[in-house]
């Protein structure tokens, strides 16, 4: 029984989405277990960190929310009039800001230490930060004046949405590196309260630079990625609607499952890749390392081990996984709408599963995604169905509101408190680590 | 060239919201602050403390106002301020309790320390959404203005008008009065000295017969009675609701950073910095340069360097540039 403890621990999980689909319906299950996947690829990514190397960022949110914004920079529909309005100019502006800001580190390397070194610089910031407004805000009304209700955006490559998942990578894992060069090597809070940070300035670049992503009007239609066929195509073709009334089975609903079932199965190869990636890592002296750092950096660095340079590597990687899972959930969703990235869905959450599951196990943060993802997403799902149930026989009025309001706050508290109880009573998880 | 008006249009946009705002920041950081320097752990449910005991304070105000009790001019919330302290912070000990103490006693690793408090914040959070809900609540009373900007028109004879909330005035006052009253506590109590004492070294001050349970629950008293009046005065000035609170955590980590963590006086000056680097930087200095330039020489921009959506990224630009050149912050030593 204890040999196979985490694989009846897989099956009960297995049990809970199969149970969803027989009592209530297969299609709320596969969106739940595609959502639960993504969550659990997430997961993976913050164990590195976390489980791994020791490393606690709040900010993961952000490196979802850039996993994103690569989507539809790489696959979202070209808008040619708005790149022409002003797509060079916004570059080039994005362009002088990389050259000031290489040029004020490389003054402040070159320059004497001293009061003058610090004006000058904070005097070449000011005037370098006007110049780069001046090159930006002409090109950033007039992208934003192009057919503002339904574009007003610089639009994308209009490139298979399967090239943006590790472009997704890639920006979450420049800004990883960014936020691991300032706060890494400093007390582990910082680094914590920097993430924070930078994950709240990602978002709020999303809600309201319109130029780049139509902020919070939201970017709709963005093309699914290649294998991926369209309901609507798949209910027009004899290929599909044939099998489908020989079996007897609804077309409408047969073409929403199997299209879940596509996107499972992507989401699925990705996974299974990334925890044979993962546990080769582990278990390798690269891995033995980065465990030996975290248990002790002191004796780690004696041993001639870089500790800070370990520590910004893994910090990247985790955030660029994450990147990645952000970009596949766009890609999935087709549609990109900033609001949605909010921290106690995106970051906090993602901890209580790797938490859960155990940190340190690969297969523990995949467990801890696929349980709690389910579990947060069915109680989102059945919450407010079970509370409209149970207040049935009250009288409508503020009571019967309030209850079925608070249906939906519960979920936060539970979350604490499960995340409590687990670190306080069963620090290691559901798979604690080897 | 006219000073006097550019100098009222300053005090109106930035030096008086600045000194609201910064005072309520310097409240926060200083709860921050306390904690991290005798707990040694970063408080990330702060920022829901401060929701927490402003829910409790709202409540206790609508009571109050249903009963026909008022302060006069000054809004009632001042008067439910001791009871929403006094909820918070048996709510906080009661977490001490239960949560922070057993780590403590296992002497966890502070990065430990900092996850259990996101999982209190979850729990505060969800409690305050399922007290008061998630929508924006109002609950200044009293008189509104301190200064009218008709009076001030009329008693001057300048153009530029000068409006100066109560709220604002409170806010001051409060920050002022609390501020004095922890410093008195700190410097002359013999509980405040041993807490500094704690706060400094830990093994000298356990071995000079200090009681680090009784340290540890003033340090928490106090941080739940900051984090309340904090919370409180915000809303006065802004208003109330749950998810702006948890952004606020950013702006008094930068506050209590910028000072050196574990810091008071750091504290203060932090939140000071923070609250008006970002009216300087979001504010537009259109009207004021208005006053000072000719017009040709303006065009038509709003002279903002950024947008108010921006604020986060001001607080942690200077986070940044700290944890760059001086992590310790401006008063820290450790």
């Amino acid at each position: 029984m204890t040999r196979y403890r985490n694989l009846w621990l897989f099956a009960g999980v297995a049990l809970l989405f199969v149970a969803t689909g027989a009592m209530l319906s297969w299609n709320l299950s596969l969106q739940i277990l595609n959502l639960a996947l993504l969550s659990a690829i997430m997961a993976v990514g913050v164990n590195i960190q976390w489980g791994y190397a020791g490393l606690f960022s709040t900010g993961v949110v952000g490196s979802v929310a850039l996993g994103g914004l690569a989507v539809v920079l790489v696959s979202g529909k070209p808008v040619p009039a708005g790149w022409e309005a002003g797509g060079p100019r916004v570059l080039s502006a994005l362009l002088f800001a990389a050259l000031a800001v290489a040029l004020a580190v490389w003054l402040y390397r070159k320059l004497q230490a001293g009061p003058k070194r610090s004006l000058a610089l904070v005097l070449f910031g000011v005037i370098a930060f006007f110049i780069y407004r001046g090159l930006l805000d002409p090109a950033v009304m007039a992208i934003e004046a192009n057919n503002p209700s339904q574009a007003g955006h610089i639009g994308g490559l209009g490139l298979n949405s399967l090239l943006a998942w590790p472009f997704g990578a890639l920006l979450a894992a420049g800004a990883a590196w960014l936020i691991g060069k300032v706060a890494l090597g400093l007390r582990a809070d910082y680094l914590a309260i920097a993430t924070l940070g930078i994950a709240e300035i990602i978002i709020a670049v999303m809600r309201n630079e319109d130029w780049l992503d139509r902020g919070v009007k939201n970017l709709i239609d963005i093309p699914r990625p290649w294998p991926v066929p369209k309901e609507v195509d798949l209910q027009a073709s004899p290929a599909f609607l044939d099998p489908m009334l020989a079996m007897g089975l609804d077309p409408v609903t047969g073409s929403s499952i199997f299209v879940k079932l596509i996107y499972a199965g992507l989401f699925g190869i990705v996974l299974v890749a990334l925890i044979w990636l993962t546990e080769r890592a582990l278990n390798s002296p690269w891995g033995r390392t980065i465990r030996a750092i975290r248990d002790n950096e002191i004796s780690a660095a004696a041993m001639g081990k870089d500790v800070k340079f370990r520590h910004l590597q893994i910090f990247i990687i985790g955030s660029a996984v994450v990147g990645l899972a952000g970009a596949m959930m766009t890609s999935m969703d087709g549609q990109l709408t900033p609001p949605s990235y909010l921290p106690l869905r995106f970051t906090f959450l993602i901890w209580v599963m790797v938490i859960v599951g155990g940190s340190g196990n690969n297969w523990g943060a995949v467990l801890g995604g696929l349980l709690i993802g389910w579990l947060y997403l069915a109680v989102e799902f059945l919450g407010p169905q079970a509370m409209e149930y149970i207040t049935a026989g009250l009288p409508s009025g503020p009571v019967k509101d309030h209850l079925r309001e608070s249906a939906a706050h519960m979920r936060l508290l539970s979350l604490g408190v499960v995340l409590l109880l687990v670190l306080r009573f069963a620090p290691r998880g559901l798979i604690p680590e080897k | 060239m006219d000073i006097l008006n550019a100098l009222t249009a300053f005090a109106n946009f930035i030096l008086v919201p600045g000194l609201a705002y910064g005072s309520q920041l310097a409240l926060g950081a200083l709860g921050v602050t306390l904690v991290f320097g005798v707990l040694r752990f970063s408080n990330f449910a702060h920022g829901d403390t401060m929701a927490f005991g402003t829910a409790f304070v709202i409540m206790f105000t609508w009571w109050f106002q249903s009963m026909g009790i008022s302060f006069g001019p000054l809004p009632t919330a001042l008067l439910a301020l001791p009871f929403g302290i006094a909820v918070t912070a048996a709510f906080v000990l009661g977490t001490d309790r239960v949560v922070y103490r057993f780590y403590r006693q296992q002497k966890a690793k502070p990065i430990i320390l900092v996850i259990v408090s996101t999982g209190v914040m979850f729990v505060m959070n969800g409690l305050v959404r399922i007290l008061i809900g998630t929508s924006e609540r109002n609950f200044a009373d009293g008189e509104r203005m301190l200064l009218n900007p008709q009076d001030w028109k009329a008693w001057t004879g300048l153009a530029e008008p000068l409006a100066i909330k109560t709220t604002a005035v409170v806010s001051i006052v409060v920050a002022v009065l609390s501020v004095a009253l922890l410093f008195w506590f700190l410097q002359k109590t013999r509980t405040g000295k041993s807490m500094r004492a704690y706060s400094d070294n830990e093994d000298l001050a356990l071995l000079s017969g200090i009681n680090p349970d009784k340290v540890v629950a003033v340090t928490w008293v106090l941080a739940a009675a900051l984090a309340t009046i904090c919370g409180t005065l915000y809303g006065l000035d802004k208003s109330f609701r749950i998810t702006v609170y948890f952004g606020l955590l950013m702006p008094i980590f930068a506050a209590a950073i910028v000072g050196g963590l574990g810091s008071p006086l750091g504290a203060i000056v932090g939140g000071f910095v923070i609250a008006f680097s970002e009216l300087i930087i979001t504010s537009a200095w259109k009207k004021i340069g208005s006053y000072l330039l000719p017009d040709s020489w303006l065009g038509d921009g709003l002279y903002q360097a950024l947008s108010t959506d921006y604020k986060v990224a001001v607080s942690f630009a200077i986070l940044i540039i700290v944890l760059l050149f001086k992590p310790t912050g401006i008063y820290g030593a450790k």
